[in-house]
């Protein structure tokens, strides 16, 4: 064996270089061209997988694989009053309004909603913090409602806005909200669910109405909504945990 | 005493694409194990088939912590068997953790942030692999990480050569490094990779046989997390062996591209 001390150090020192890496990327969380660069993998990723996946549907299963009740995440029970009051009205005042770049806006309760040809899938739900659970969810083609409110040729992208205040700050409340572009909008599987598993969509999991994005992660599919707004552009990072340094595109 | 012994011939033994992608691989697999030790401590559990068990057991795996007089302790769940791991796995630095701080990155509780980082390094190491495979195809070189015939026939004594320390700096790879190298490259690397891929739900709607195939999006985590392991195990072998083999020796063929051979070794490549 070699003698020299030197030598002997570096080697020692390699291991521990290595397990100092961790802290290498700490303080990375906000905007720098760092964090612009690594992000920049996500636009790589979305276009692969617009070319791989193209409009193929998410797997869907049988009613032998829901095993269990529907894991409800984010905000479970809305602590605010113009939701409780919806809730207490069994949603009879309850109004979804789609606005924005459209043709003709509009103002469907979820009577109209539920008289729209139904579609019911049975899907996985996966967890942007590695779960799943699979349940089935009964709504309304999100494509359905934007073919009668006539998307107008600057549309791309839209906005779903919930009733849950998720955040609550000195500016105020943050209520949760999302969007997609038009390709996941349209697609078949994309709905607006006001039932789970065979019954009204619990408030746990987001009544009167949710969004399933199948071919997305959860934090896509925004609970309690309100609202939809058609747009030509996203205006912020596009949502409430893409504000707080998740990727838009949550296809991974 | 080294200057005094015979000296084998120095040759150049690693060209600059494997010596590139040696590196590209190596700061890759670094990053994607720490970001990846990050993505798992924000549900910190393995199971098989297409989804956790919440209200049944499917779990192989589990880190947990537990409130207890003496403290916050680490629990780590096996296949129904129950470990105290405090300061490693379930708690540690005093709070809740999968991993420890000191194997994530970030060092702190940041999902977002690991995933942004794992991705970026999962596509430098997939284009890199890719572009390795190609080039090792049109050149050949993927025959060199193939065990040939004669070479299988030396390995149990290959195998007692390396339990006995006598390693031989040959012109070529021996026949365990053959295995262990194709074993990286050819399968737990690719292996990563579509595990990987099959934890993504768009993809799983662009391949859902491959879905199939694995057993479900849980059982995908699971093997990745297993390939992880198995990656891991790998690096710990490949250092001890640079470290058994002469350091120096090692690092400079890897760095370039030159190694010198045991006295008696033929520098003729065949």
């Amino acid at each position: 064996m070699p003698a020299d001390p030197t030598r002997r150090r570096l080697l020692l020192a390699a291991p521990a270089l290595l397990l100092s890496g961790c802290k290498v990327f700490d303080g990375m969380t906000g905007d720098s061209p760092a964090r612009n660069l690594l992000e920049g993998a996500n636009a790589l990723t979305h276009a692969t997988q617009k070319f791989v996946a193209r409009d193929a549907l998410a797997p869907e299963y049988s009613r032998a694989d829901i095993r269990q009740g529907m894991r409800p995440n984010g905000v479970t029970a809305p602590q605010d009053s113009d939701y409780q009051a919806l809730a207490a009205s069994g949603w009879a005042d309850w109004r979804l309004a789609v606005t924005g770049a459209v043709e003709r806006p509009l103002s469907l309760s979820l009577a109209q909603l539920m008289a729209m040809p139904p579609r019911t899938q049975i899907t996985r739900h996966d967890c942007v913090e590695g779960w799943s659970c699979i349940a089935e969810w009964t709504g309304v083609q999100l494509s359905r409602v934007l073919a009668e409110a006539r998307p107008l040729p600057q549309a791309r992208f839209l906005y779903v806005r919930s009733m849950d205040t998720i955040e609550r700050g000195l500016a105020g409340g943050i209520r949760y909200w999302e969007s997609l572009d038009l390709r996941d909008a349209l697609h078949p599987q994309t709905i607006l669910a006001y039932g789970m598993n065979g019954s009204p969509l619990p408030v746990a999991n987001g009544a009167p109405l949710r969004l399933r994005v199948e071919r997305q992660l959860g934090y896509k599919m925004a609970k309690y909504l309100h609202a939809i707004e058609v747009v030509p552009a996203l205006a912020d990072k596009g949502g409430y945990w893409e504000e707080r340094g998740y990727d838009w595109y949550a296809g991974i | 005493m080294a200057d005094t012994a015979p000296r084998g011939p120095l040759v150049y033994r690693q060209r600059l694409a494997t010596r590139l992608t040696h590196w590209a691989w190596a700061l890759s697999l670094f990053v994607l194990l720490l970001t990846g030790l990050q993505i798992f401590n924000a549900h910190p559990g393995l199971y098989l088939g297409d989804q956790s068990g919440f209200e049944f057991n499917n779990a192989v795996l589990a880190l947990s912590a537990r409130d207890t007089p003496e403290g916050l302790r680490g629990v780590t769940w096996v296949l129904g068997h129950e470990f105290d791991t405090t300061g490693l796995l379930g708690a540690s630095g005093g709070e809740m953790r999968g991993f420890p701080s000191w194997a994530t990155i970030p060092s702190y509780h940041d999902l977002a942030t690991g995933r942004v980082i794992h991705f970026f390094f999962a596509w430098l190491l997939t284009g890199t692999l890719l572009l390795w495979l190609l080039a090792s195809l049109l050149n050949g070189h993927w025959r060199e990480l193939i065990p040939t015939g004669r070479d299988l026939r030396a390995l149990p004594a290959d195998v007692a050569d390396h339990l006995r320390l006598r390693l031989h700096h040959r012109r070529r790879y021996n026949v365990l490094q053959k295995l262990s190298y194709a074993g990286v490259l050819f399968v737990l690397l690719p292996g990563m990779i579509v595990t990987g891929l099959c934890m993504s739900p768009s993809f799983n709607a662009a391949a859902p046989w491959l879905l199939d195939l694995l057993g479900g999006r849980q059982t995908a985590r699971t093997l990745h997390f297993l390939g992880m392991s198995l990656l891991v195990l790998f690096f710990v072998v490949h250092l001890l062996m640079v470290v058994l083999a002469g350091p120096l020796n090692e690092l400079r063929s890897i760095l370039t591209g030159w190694y010198r051979l045991s006295p008696g070794e033929s520098s003729d490549a065949r």
